[in-house]
């Protein structure tokens, strides 16, 4: 069966999506995640849509279910490198994913992650615009 | 045999040139020399159609020079009214010519029939060409408005500006949301400063547009500021109980930036100068 390959980089997990998702390809790669998750105990989730040209709502809503499933196991998630045209279509849909963090592309969506870790850990409060 | 009817009308085409002539003379709908040309074209184009009986293809040249003629009589400054009239006036002399040439009551009232019919449909088509004329202008400025206003301006790396002038609708709002998401992605943004100090009203409608925009910039990965927000539009925003809770808005453009400098960690300090 076809997957979704989810690369672990030290406590972060990497997913590149480079096929268009059909449904049932985007429900095992939500349950292959908090798997994985669970498995590395991983500390953030980094999910690059960038080759995505089409999201429809049931796409926006495991979207939405991955974020709020790992925010449960402690993980963060970031969703970076979204097309114009499906935040669009996604906002069109009334879908404004709030439990979603977005950053522009993989190196800002790391950095943010790492900001992150760097906050929880130390327990300071730093501005972070990111944050809704 | 209407058309045979009809026919009559061929030998007399000088004749119902000077008909006509005098008749948008005294009705003053004439325009000089130009005009005369075109009558004369329409004239003959008319006549020669009317003779090769009912071929569609004749007619349809006859169709495209009235509707061309139409146009540029609209471009000259002719009301549809006047256009109208031009051709009822030329119905005029073709039937003051028609009732000399036929003497049968019976068969004069059959040519004039005919005559009406054709006639008044290019009546119409003048019309239509009028108002398509008007159309084409409208749509023409429509794009052209909706190209030029919304500029999508880079004001500092990292951080780009977006002022709207005139009013929100949903069409504009589209464009402007797909510029300004577009820029986003080109310059790596992550800041995008929506200033509204140009746009007139807000009510419902445009803050829900305004949402929309700051809900696809977030998605995006980038932050949304909203600017210029003027009394009379704060006023309004909370007599219509719009929450715009969940996102920041600032009165100036030149705070929405010291907002975005202070977000990216970033100082506008003034130089020390040292004098000796």
């Amino acid at each position: 069966m076809e997957r979704i390959p989810i690369l672990k980089m030290g406590q972060f997990l990497l997913v590149t999506i480079q096929v268009d998702l059909y449904d049932q390809l985007a429900e095992n790669l939500e349950s292959d995640l908090i798997n994985t998750i669970s498995k590395h105990s991983s500390k953030g989730v980094l999910i690059d849509i960038s080759a995505v040209s089409i999201i429809d709502s049931f796409m926006g809503r495991i979207l939405g279910n991955i974020a709020v499933m790992s925010k449960i196991m402690d993980a963060q998630t970031v969703v970076v490198g979204m097309q114009p045209a499906v935040a669009i279509t996604l906002v069109e849909l009334g879908l404004s994913l709030n439990g979603v963090i977005s950053a522009l592309n993989v190196e800002r969506g790391m950095e943010l992650l790492r900001s992150k870790m760097h906050n929880s850990d130390n327990e300071e409060p730093e501005y972070d615009y990111d944050n809704e | 045999m209407q058309n045979n009817l009809l026919e009559g009308l061929k030998e007399h085409e000088n004749k119902l040139l000077t008909i006509w002539s005098q008749i948008l003379q005294e009705s003053g709908a004439g325009d000089g020399a130009m005009e005369e040309e075109e009558s004369k074209e329409f004239a003959s184009l008319f006549l020669s159609a009317l003779s090769k009986s009912e071929n569609a293809q004749e007619f349809e040249k006859v169709h495209d020079l009235i509707v061309g003629i139409a146009s540029s009589r609209g471009k000259r400054g002719f009301s549809p009214r006047e256009n109208a009239e031009y051709l009822i006036s030329f119905k005029q002399a073709a039937s003051q010519i028609l009732s000399e040439l036929i003497k049968d009551p019976a068969q004069l009232y059959e040519a004039n029939l005919k005559l009406n019919e054709i006639l008044d449909n290019m009546t119409i088509m003048t019309f239509e060409a009028f108002m398509k004329g008007r159309e084409d202008i409208i749509s023409r400025q429509i794009d052209e408005i909706s190209e030029i206003s919304t500029p999508v301006i880079a004001v500092w790396d990292g951080i780009v500006a977006l002022p709207i002038i005139g009013t929100l609708d949903s069409s504009r709002t589209q464009i402007v949301m797909e510029n300004l998401l577009q820029q986003i992605v080109d310059t790596g943004s992550s800041i995008a400063i929506l200033d509204i100090s140009g746009v007139p009203a807000v009510d419902s409608l445009v803050a829900q547009h305004l949402i929309k925009t700051v809900s696809a910039t977030r998605l995006m990965g980038a932050e949304c500021i909203i600017s210029g927000i003027r009394p009379e539009i704060a006023q309004t925003v909370v007599h219509l109980g719009i929450d715009l809770t969940g996102i920041i808005t600032k009165a100036s453009l030149a705070s929405a930036l010291q907002t975005a400098f202070d977000m990216l960690q970033l100082n506008v300090v003034k130089r020390k100068v040292i004098v000796g």
